[in-house]
């Protein structure tokens, strides 16, 4: 679904940008055709692994189901799911996620430290769907 | 074909009339709505839709048809007459573009007189992207990825301000009070009841710290205004109209670095440090600047209330008050009625609710209204000069300044 925003498995993941050869601009989601810096002449754009932690920018919470195209079983209750927008310091971008399962808008402050851990979005009997979840560093889930 | 008619200010643009169709849930096709708007702006500017050169629609979604639609269908409806003819889709700076297209082409000449009209027949409960799996449309990636709606987002900045600004869940509250007070004074509102701390307070919920009160709602709607050059209005009997003197459609600057709708994340300012303002502060000063005028001129401000915490942060995007103050200008009863400038007199979006095409349009009817002295209960007293500020999903800029 989004070939190529995160792979490795435990200690090791990580979400993957893209980076400009020219101006060394981050981009994430990737960007793979063209540096959108207006001041750069465009350099050739090379994977990239994001750092694993950040810093808290603000989070939030969905109480209510979200609607398609995300995917949940409308035969199970709705559990509200937090969501973190992420500082990272040396790529000096925000990113939003979900917080991992069981970290609720109570364990969040804004600054407080979060790291990158994989998770699922969602299964069926054919497919799961991997993603990136934000814990709280220091949380073992 | 000078717009100033040899006086005044050249590139201002007369409003001979406004118009509005009641926002609410009617479960009506948007055209009727629109079109109800556009006679109403007519019989406002006392001008027949056949004086009318050019219409411009501000589009939404036709059900079935895969295309937005605006103008032409508005033409139709009203009964073709030849008109010129444009649409244009800007999400919710779509009626500002409108009003920017039709000021452009009447600024050139190529229009004596234009209609502009927006309405929309909104689905209820969260906005959700169109069907089919589009990973390739960041709108619906957000959806899909990390089931982030709009007060999603909404959420986001109102515990950054309270993180930031030590704002409180009760100063939000305070916002949707005070603009449900001034929509419960006007007819066109959907809400025009008068709504108490304690029942935001009570609602549910929606994205933490925001609860159902703190959040607009969606709903039905249509707006339209006659746009004119000056010497048109001066030759048709509207000797001192209300006069449009900047439109801002500006988009953001890189690094746009205020995590916003829809992206997933921020663009990285590791290659080029952010501009000293933010895209919202870039829209204010954007019309400021085209209007040489500033902040402390104005009379009042139309805001796009999405959400209670989202006013405060326009007036500190507007320069009504310093960084982080918006909260003590609330407090201190300053954008109230009766205050040194009223946000969003109209009962804003806390009263309307979102009919997105009509919405920008709608802010310019209030501007209109308010200028002329015909707002009746909701009147700003003495009001020369307004502005109106909004911002269209993936990156549309939209500001709007009117005087008398
Ligand atoms: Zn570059």
């Amino acid at each position: 679904m989004v070939a190529g925003w995160f792979a490795g498995e435990g200690d090791g993941f990580r979400l993957l940008g893209t980076c400009c050869a020219a101006c060394a601009s981050v981009f994430f989601p990737r960007e793979d055709h063209h540096c959108r810096n207006p001041a750069c002449a465009g350099g050739e754009l090379a994977e990239v692994p994001l750092s694993r932690r950040g810093r808290v920018w603000s989070y939030t919470d969905s109480r209510y189901r979200p609607p398609s195209p995300y995917v949940s079983d409308p035969e199970l209750s709705w559990e509200p799911c937090a969501l973190i927008a992420v500082e990272l310091e040396a790529e000096r971008i925000v990113v939003l996620g979900q917080a991992a399962p069981g970290v609720t808008v109570e364990d969040l402050t804004v600054g407080m430290e979060v790291e990158v851990v994989p998770g699922v979005l969602h299964e069926d009997a054919e497919t799961t769907w991997t993603t990136w979840h934000w814990r709280p560093t220091g949380v073992r889930a | 074909m000078a717009a100033d008619g040899g006086e005044g200010v050249t590139g201002e643009v007369a409003v001979l009339g406004a118009g509005m169709h009641p926002w609410g849930k009617w479960g009506r096709n948007f055209v009727e709505y629109g079109v109800a708007a556009a006679r109403a702006a007519l019989t406002d500017a006392r001008l027949d839709w056949r004086d009318i050169g050019s219409i411009i629609g501000a589009d939404t979604v036709r059900g079935g048809y895969p295309g937005y639609v605006a103008g032409a269908t508005f033409a139709k409806a009203l009964g073709w007459q030849g008109a010129r003819v444009a649409s244009v889709y800007a999400a919710c700076a779509s009626g500002a573009q409108a009003v920017d297209a039709a000021r452009a082409q009447i600024l050139s000449g190529l229009a004596d007189v234009v209609l502009v009209v927006g309405a929309d027949a909104a689905p209820k409960g969260f906005f959700r992207p169109a069907g089919g799996d589009r990973p390739d449309d960041p709108d619906w990636l957000r959806f899909r990825v990390l089931g982030a709606t709009n007060p999603v987002y909404f959420g986001l900045y109102a515990r950054r301000r309270m993180a930031i600004h030590g704002d409180t869940p009760e100063d939000f509250a305070q916002v949707k009070v005070k603009n449900a007070a001034m929509g419960a004074l006007n007819p066109n509102a959907r809400y025009r009841k008068r709504v108490t701390a304690e029942e935001v307070a009570a609602s549910a919920v929606v994205a933490d710290p925001l609860r159902l009160l703190d959040i607009c709602a969606t709903s039905d709607g249509g707006a339209a205004v006659v746009l004119s050059s000056l010497e048109f209005a001066r030759r048709h009997g509207h000797a001192d109209p209300v006069r449009i003197r900047a439109v801002s459609t500006v988009t953001p600057r890189y690094p746009n670095t205020v995590l916003d709708l829809p992206d997933i994340a921020t663009d990285s300012a590791v290659a080029v440090d952010p501009p000293a303002a933010t895209f919202r502060m870039s829209i204010a000063r954007a019309a400021y600047e085209e209007a040489g005028i500033g902040p402390e001129d104005l009379s009042l401000a139309e805001v796009y209330d999405l959400s209670t915490a989202l006013e405060l942060q326009w007036y500190e995007d507007l320069g009504l008050c310093g960084e982080g103050e918006g909260v003590k200008l609330l407090r201190d009863g300053e954008t109230a009625l009766g205050g040194r400038i009223p946000v969003n007199a109209s009962g804003g979006l806390a009263s309307f609710g979102e009919a997105v095409p009509a919405q920008a349009i709608a802010q310019v009817c209030e501007l209109a209204w308010q200028l002329r002295g015909d707002a009746g209960d909701r009147q700003v007293a003495g009001a020369r000069v307004g502005i109106s500020a909004n911002q269209g999903l993936f990156g549309h800029g939209s500001a709007v300044i009117a005087v008398r």
